[in-house]
């Protein structure tokens, strides 16, 4: 059931709290609506989205919403999303064209009736909606740049007779908009294409709401990546957390170094090419997801030094080589001559602020058997302790990809192990044993941070699992009011180990749409019984 | 350069050699599944009692091709003898929690040749739909499918999976699943389960098959008669797991029949009572009964060649079952440890190859009578977006 205010008390106060009134609002308040026989609400009645009764099929569930009982009908052969009047965005938007007929195959794709239709039997009972009109109002609308952390992804959508508006500061709002208006829109008994009279205002909760892929462990081909940033859009994730190699494969084609992925990865056919890489940057950018690529370092680089001799640390037994090696070897100049080259192409082909640099689970066994490396630690008055070297390391790397004006993130361990991070050094929290006491040191510390630990969704359990992942409060940890708003995000990560082309996308999906809707839905938007109705119905959808 | 195999003259052929007509037949129990495998300069050999062996061997035949790196298709000469240690080999999907379409019926069937399975236990209806379409009773599908124009097996549908499995050895088992696990049944055949009470009116719940009217007997050996007419497999597989007695308990014409058969408040007489009867128009329909275990730890007179199908697992238990049932002399299934559906993090297919059905206390004779086991893939989490990755 659904609670409903009466239109013009409704309306009215509608008016009230809102700052863009569309002036279509204003003419039909004064239009006659069916009398509601229940008591009628106070103006100052906001209720947000999460007290209200919600559409069934929302999600994430909006911020704030009002849908009434009254339905409009579409006709898929001449419904259009067009370009509102006074928008600075027009048909010269590649993105705004490309997300019209993207949302118009979604909503109608799979009906018949796409061309003109027989007239109906009798005329409908219901009025037409003719057109969702998108206007975004900066002077800028972004259609031509790629979405960044400060991206706004704000929203405001009314539905009503003649046109539904669609108001966004930036086109990354209005693609937000989109799918939730995709959701409005469903099929009565009939057949026919209806969407409630509603008004929704949204926003984000936070900013960095990630999936993290790894194409190292297993291979990732070009179609199962984006059909995952498809899926990512259904659920407002704005991040993709390329994790694109590690110790197992370099499937990354390098311009400068293409040994890497020659000697690299699993084999010729299993890279991805500088087009490859284009092309899910911009598949992405379609889609208001950045792309943050990982190379992470000095650990989990097995792979690099089958491409590139002389990076790794060769591990000793006793005076020997053992001819294995190690992480990447912090000592030699030749090692940060490769790191400056390499990261100045990585700089310049992933057009995100960020780049990831990884810095997790290095393993200091081999360093402590390497003579050099002992030697540079008693040189450089290190002791007997290797986080300091790892420090050491990374510090310079920061320095490297700051000097290429790129903001980086890191995994917890660099923090952890006190290298002297750059003031806007993201820090992602991925360790599950007391994150939260982790969360509280790394944002006590004044850094701005990631959360995954909760989120590791490679680690499948039988049952609904998603209700764990949906109940994370991520800042449910001891701090400020200005240590939480150091908390930008988090990441759902699903680690390639057991996942390849043939189970990624049922062991991604629906369950990292729990952490999508808490990533982007109020804090109060707790309750798992209409979480698990929302969550079948958008589950049947996205198939 | 000295290590490359010399190629012999080229293979053109595999002789398959039969020795018991049987093309046109169905897999069964009994049938033979072994072979030889001769594969040496001038000729490959396969030879098999049986069709079902020669597929069996066909499928070897099949891995052990391999092409080297110009693309040459070439064979080791190898001699292989073979024979399955279990007769039973089965795998369990549940279309009644989720439908499956056919199509994913058939590519596990392709899936199971590959392995060498040789039984598809469906376990075609349960609580939550009735897809199955009866030609006797068309309502129990029109009522008690998800949707009755979409997600129903059609007779032809049957067939088909009948067929497929048979041209790849596999027998079809069908699980009809009573008295418990029935509320689909419901809606397309009034009176057939038990009313709960709310002390003395009906609730509007319904509970498990009315054992104490007889025409739930009617029904069921009408439904039965289809059924053994339908599935061509010397076995049907009747159930008669996790009964729940609230509802029995709670009507009281039931209580009133309780008393009158001295039953007590022993309900699992009542059960008892109801799956004898079942039992008995099975076998006479001319069929062999698989139940679950229940059925056997509720005391149940069963007949003699009754298979019992272990699946309780309580670490380890399962051995103790295996002991049981077939210390009392039924032959048995295993499937307790090959629950699929309960997935984990990891290799966890080392964990199911790590079970040893024998692996318990009694006689060689004893031993004898486990026919051999199934993995059950159970539908609560399970559709046709993750049946494969999931099973394999």
């Amino acid at each position: 059931s659904r609670r409903t205010m009466s239109r013009a008390m409704g309306l009215a106060g509608l008016l009230l709290g809102l700052v863009m009134v569309p002036a279509v609002l204003v003419s039909t308040s004064l239009r006659q609506g069916a009398p509601r026989s229940e008591a009628e609400p106070e103006p100052s009645d906001w209720e947000l989205a999460a007290d209200a009764v919600p559409e069934d099929s929302l999600w994430p569930l909006p911020q704030w919403v009002r849908t009434y009982p009254r339905q409009l009908q579409l006709a898929p052969s001449r419904f259009q999303l067009v370009h509102g009047a006074g928008s600075s965005a027009g048909p010269g938007c590649g993105l705004l064209q490309d997300a019209f007929r993207r949302y118009y195959e979604y909503m109608f794709g799979h009906s018949r009736r796409r061309t003109r239709g027989r007239r109906p039997l009798a005329a409908r009972a219901e009025p037409e909606l003719f057109q969702l009109q998108v206007v975004i109002e900066a002077g800028d609308p972004g259609c031509d740049r790629h979405p960044q952390l400060t991206s706004s992804e704000a929203y405001h959508l009314t539905v009503t007779e003649p046109v539904a508006i669609l108001k966004a500061y930036e086109v990354w709002g209005a693609l937000r908009g989109l799918e939730t208006f995709s959701q409005l829109v469903h099929e009565d008994d009939y057949g026919s294409f209806l969407v409630n009279e509603s008004e929704i205002n949204d926003f984000p909760r936070f900013a960095h709401r990630g999936v993290l892929l790894d194409t190292s462990r297993h291979y990732l081909p070009l179609k199962s990546i984006l059909t995952n940033l498809d899926a990512m859009a259904f659920n407002k994730f704005n991040v993709l957390h390329w994790h694109i190699v590690d110790d197992q494969s370099f499937p990354y084609q390098s311009i400068y170094f293409p040994e890497l992925s020659d000697k690299g990865a699993y084999s010729s056919n299993l890279i991805y090419t500088p087009t490859d890489v284009r092309l899910v940057i911009e598949y992405a950018r379609l889609r208001g997801i950045r792309v943050i690529p990982e190379f992470d370092t000095p650990g989990h680089t097995q792979s690099w030094g089958k491409g590139q001799k002389d990076l790794l640390t060769p591990c000793y037994n006793g005076r020997q080589p053992t001819g294995s090696f190690g992480p990447v070897n912090p000592v030699w100049n030749t090692t940060y001559d490769f790191m400056t080259k390499f990261f100045k192409e990585i700089s310049s082909v992933f057009p995100d602020e960020f780049i990831h640099l990884g810095g997790d689970e290095v393993d200091f066994s081999c360093w402590k058997s390497n003579p050099e490396v002992k030697e540079f630690m008693k040189k450089q008055g290190f002791g007997s302790d290797y986080a300091k070297l790892e420090s050491y390391y990374v510090q310079n790397i920061l320095d490297i990809v700051s000097s290429y004006n790129k903001g980086q993130m890191v995994w917890q361990e660099v923090f952890d192990h006190k290298a002297q991070l750059k003031p806007d050094t993201v820090v992602q929290v991925w360790m599950a044993n007391n994150y939260a006491h982790e969360l509280s040191s790394v944002t006590g510390a004044g850094f701005t941070t990631v959360l995954s630990a909760p989120w590791y969704l490679d680690y499948i359990s039988y049952g609904q699992d998603w209700k764990k992942y949906y109940r994370v409060e991520p800042l449910n940890f001891p701090g400020s009011e200005k240590q939480k708003k150091l908390v930008i995000g988090g990441e759902a990560c699903l680690w390639g180990e057991f996942v390849d082309a043939t189970n990624l996308t049922p062991r991604l999906w629906p369950r990292a749409s729990a952490v999508g809707e808490r990533l982007w839905s109020s804090s109060n938007v707790t309750n798992l019984q209409d979480a698990y109705k929302r969550l079948t119905n958008h589950r049947c959808r996205m198939l | 350069a000295e290590n490359e195999p010399s190629w012999e003259t080229p293979c053109s052929e595999l002789l398959v050699y039969v020795s018991t007509p049987g093309c046109d037949g169905f897999p069964s129990l009994d049938s033979k599944e072994s072979y030889k495998l001769s594969i040496s300069k001038g000729s490959m050999l396969l030879s098999a009692e049986t069709v079902w062996g020669a597929l069996r061997g066909l499928e070897t035949f099949s891995q052990l091709v391999e092409r080297d790196e110009n693309g040459t298709y070439y064979v080791n000469e190898t001699e292989i003898v073979d024979f399955p240690r279990f007769p039973h080999r089965g795998l369990l999907l549940d279309t009644s929690r989720h439908y499956l379409p056919l199509r994913a019926i058939l590519e596990t069937l392709d899936v199971m040749a590959y392995n060498k399975f040789n039984v598809f236990h469906w376990h075609i209806v349960d609580d939550p739909s009735f897809p199955y379409e009866s030609s006797t009773f068309p309502e129990l599908s029109k009522q008690g499918a998800f949707n009755a124009m979409t997600h129903v097996y059609t007779a032809s549908d049957v067939r088909a999976v009948i067929e497929h499995a048979r041209l790849r050895g596999i027998r079809v088992i069908a699980e009809f699943d009573t008295p418990g696990h029935t509320l689909s049944w419901g809606p397309g055949a009034p009176g057939l389960l038990t009313p709960c009470y709310v002390g003395r009116a009906p609730s509007g719940v319904y509970g498990p098959i009315n054992p104490i009217v007889n025409s739930t007997y009617q029904f069921v050996t009408s439904l039965f008669r289809e059924v053994s007419t339908v599935f061509p497999d010397f076995f049907l597989h009747l159930g008669g797991d996790e009964v729940d007695f609230t509802c029995w308990k709670s009507n009281p014409e039931i209580r009133a029949f309780m008393k009158e058969m001295g039953f007590g408040e022993d309900y699992k007489k009542l059960e008892s009572f109801y799956i004898q009867r079942l039992l008995h128009i099975v076998s006479s329909l001319g069929k062999g009964s698989i139940v679950w275990q229940e059925v056997f730890d509720n005391n149940v007179k069963l007949r003699p060649d009754t298979i019992v199908h272990v699946w309780k697992e309580n670490s380890m238990q399962y051995l103790d079952e295996m002991a049981n049932v077939t210390r009392a002399g039924y032959r048995a299934l295993l499937s307790a440890p090959w629950y699929l559906n309960r997935i984990s993090y990891g290799q966890d297919w080392i964990a199911a190859y790590k079970v040893e059905p024998l692996n318990f206390a009694g006689v060689p004779e004893q031993k004898a009578l486990v026919m051999g086991g199934e993995a059950c893939m159970w539908g609560e989490y399970v559709d046709v977006t993750n049946l494969t990755p999931r099973l394999w």
